[in-house]
């Protein structure tokens, strides 16, 4: 597994040096390791951006080569064909043949190819190499091939497709040198063959097959193990209960095992504005800086432990092979939606947080399901709602026993709440797949691959890459919406003081608003806090404090008793219920508009979720008012 | 119902018993489908042999040339296969 193997005859061509670092197109079909030698190679100089206007992620990343030169490597979605028939598919093909918008077209192509899988996957052999741009075969998976008793000569492969190819396994960094020797310099262009045309399938298998029978390619075993896990996994007794374990798994870390991380990220964003407001002189800057943008972006930071933990479990998960078997047996609930199985995991990951549920839907593949799974994952209950939650019903809801010692009328409610977030979920989903989003009729396709140990190495990566996302949205969205709210609640300055909240641009905008929020049984103060709480939910706990001039010593019990005193119980169910149903994370919205490739499903999504909140609480605010009088 | 009959019902994929194998003769999709399922080696002529399923029997997964995919019985009942054997792949096939 040293040097590439290159066939007798072909011309060698040093790669084409512009202007700009050369660029390295790598393609392969879903599941053959493609990413794994892409982070194997570029490490943490990566950048994950969006092509305009489509859903499709661009993942382009820099790799370090001999004497401080350096290659673009660009991660092409994975495809099983160069037919334009999907959104991945067109986007492969666009930047291969250099016909994308603004994207230059790559110098050389990496084909990566399972090699445990070879006869399926050469069939996207023919159409790359007949790009005629230099390409390295990239035979992945080496180790597993060679494990269950399967090879294939490299010399003879690469003869038979007039290009080079390299026998390598990314997840363990072997034969990875032979991919360095491609990207330095010398490499063959593929030598005219005679490839068969894509629209014929079975010609094109023909010739894979024929290749891989010249190439003395042996299959390797069925993967033993694969089936004696499956015989468990998807056992008809076992797997549900499997299932529901890992499910209950997920959700115990994300909330008990989060919570003292969360505590600390929280103590530590307290702190160090407590350390950077003692070193400003006290007033207007003070304010801003420790109350605007230490605490909004404090609020929204205090997601990040539930986030990494989330997206570890993710990355477990997918990189097991039991994510697939999972979405097997999710698939016949979610169909109940409209939805597939692979929707799963982004809605239990909205349980935690919107934002990460929307990034862990790109493993959905078909479009019209994904973006479903997008509109309804803020409908899902995540924890910053519960701090408004636990706070209107603590205030209106006395505790008193309903089934014995085991539900109290507390938790009864909260548990309302829950369910009212996903019977939302769920209609909606019906309705969207009954509508806009009608499935195109694509077959519902799985594939199932063998279960793999995760390496330590890309599960961290894709933490990292998350993280990142994340990070950046809370730096830039979440700052910027903290510092405008800031300077609402804290202007106009009358006698160069800073006027009571009551007297600001918020406080006269909550008024204005008032009317509006009428009918749902709330006031201008709510009002006010239904507006700083677009930053992040649980915002409006420390905006009614502040209204209500709560030190943040009192405690909430003072903040309980006054809106006791503001709020009819009509208005309180309306509130709860007004909070179940609105988009009121701005993290999100923007999140939603990175992922969708534009403003516009954001935009639907918004207005459907406030017009559904108000309804929601209009029709709560009445129903209360008319029981209890 | 005698054996030679139960296997000359088999039909479609959706028909195989788990472990059971059968030559694919026709995809009966719309024809971007059928392409889909044929890059991915639903091919005529190919061998499928059905495995281990969802609870209730759906999704499915199939096994074709060592790699497998789970497809929803109202994709598989459109499968046209025949000949199906349970021999050695039943074995296998658990």
């Amino acid at each position: 597994m040293s040097a590439a193997s290159h066939c007798d005859g072909c011309p060698v061509a040093v790669l084409p040096v512009h202007g700009h670092p050369r660029l390295v197109g790598l393609v392969g079909p879903p599941n053959s390791g493609k990413s794994t030698l892409f982070n194997r190679l570029t490490g943490l100089r990566q950048k994950v951006a969006n092509y305009p206007g489509v859903t499709v992620e661009e993942r382009r990343g820099r790799a370090r080569l001999d004497g401080d030169t350096e290659v673009v490597l660009i991660d092409l979605p994975g495809v099983y064909s160069l037919t334009p028939r999907s959104e991945d598919e067109r986007v492969t093909r666009d930047v291969l043949a250099g016909e994308m918008a603004g994207q230059q077209k790559p110098d050389a192509i990496l084909l990566i190819l399972d090699s445990t899988n070879l006869k399926r996957h050469l069939v996207l052999a023919a159409p790359v190499l007949a790009l005629g741009l230099p390409t390295l075969v990239v035979l992945n998976m080496a180790d597993e091939l060679e494990a269950r008793g399967g090879s294939v000569d490299p010399a003879a492969l690469a003869e038979q497709l007039g290009a080079p190819v390299a026998l390598v396994s990314a997840a363990k960094g072997e034969g990875i040198q032979t991919v360095y020797d491609f990207l330095n310099g010398a490499v063959g262009v593929p030598r005219a063959m005679d490839l068969p045309t894509l629209a014929d399938i079975p010609k094109c298998r023909q010739w894979a097959v024929r290749v891989g029978d010249q190439a003395g390619y042996a299959a390797p075993a069925p993967p033993i193990w694969t089936r004696r896990l499956d015989a468990v996994f998807l056992h008809p007794v076992a797997g549900p209960l499997i299932f529901l374990a890992v499910v209950v798994a997920v959700f115990q870390m994300i909330f008990s095992a989060a919570r003292p991380l969360m505590d600390l990220v929280d103590a530590g964003v307290r702190a160090s504005g407590a350390w950077v407001g003692a070193l400003l002189p006290a007033g207007a800057l003070r304010s801003l800086v420790v109350e605007g943008v230490w605490g909004g972006v404090g609020s929204v930071l205090v997601f990040l432990p539930q986030i990494l933990i989330l997206f570890l479990f993710i990355g477990l998960l997918e990189d097991s092979g039991y994510l697939a078997r999972a979405a097997l047996i999710a698939d016949r609930t979610m169909r109940k939606a409209g939805l597939q199985g692979k929707s799963f995991l982004p809605l239990l990951s909205a349980y935690a947080c919107a934002v990460p549920a929307v990034l862990a839907s790109r493993t959905i593949e078909n479009k019209r399901d994904r973006i479903a799974t997008i509109l309804i994952a803020p409908f899902m209950t995540c924890s910053a709602r519960l701090p408004v939650y636990t706070l209107i019903i603590a205030a209106f809801i006395p505790e008193r026993p309903l089934l014995g010692p085991f539900l109290g009328t507390r938790a009864a409610a909260m548990l309302g709440l829950y369910v009212l977030g996903f019977l939302a979920a769920f209609g909606t989903a019906r309705l969207l797949k009954s509508s806009v989003l009608k499935s195109d009729g694509s077959p519902f396709l799985l594939e199932m691959p063998p279960y793999r140990r995760p390496t330590l190495r890309q599960i961290a990566l894709r933490m990292y890459d998350r993280a990142k996302i994340f990070l950046r949205r809370a730096g830039t969205v979440i700052l910027g919406v903290a510092i405008v709210l800031w300077v609402l609640a804290h202007l106009p300055l009358s006698a160069g003081q800073m006027p009571e909240i009551a007297n600001s641009v918020a406080g006269t905008l909550g008024r204005a608003l008032e009317p509006l929020v009428r009918p749902l049984g709330f006031d201008w103060r709510i009002a006010i806090g239904l507006v700083t709480s677009l930053a992040a939910r649980e915002v409006i706990v420390g905006t009614l404090g502040t209204l209500y001039g709560m030190d943040a010593g009192s405690g909430t019990a003072g903040l309980q008793a006054a809106l006791r005193h503001d709020l009819t119980p009509g208005g309180a169910v309306a509130l709860l219920v007004f909070f179940a149903f609105a988009m009121q994370c701005l993290s999100t919205v923007a999140v939603v508009r990175r992922e969708t490739g534009g403003w516009r499903w954001p935009a639907i999504q918004f207005a459907y979720m406030s017009l559904l909140a108000y309804s929601g609480a209009f029709v709560a605010n009445r129903v209360v008012t008319a029981f209890l009088g | 119902m005698p054996a030679s009959a139960a296997a000359a019902a088999v039909s479609t994929l959706a028909d195989l018993v788990p472990g059971q194998s059968g030559v694919l003769t026709l995809l009966d999709l719309p024809d971007g489908d059928a392409q889909r399922l044929m890059e991915l080696g639903f091919l005529p002529g190919s061998v499928i042999v059905a495995a281990r399923s969802a609870p209730g029997g759906d999704p499915r997964v199939y096994r074709v040339e060592g790699t497998e995919f789970a497809l929803r019985r109202d994709t598989a009942r459109h499968i046209h296969v025949e000949g199906s054997s349970i021999g050695r792949a039943a074995e296998e096939g658990r």
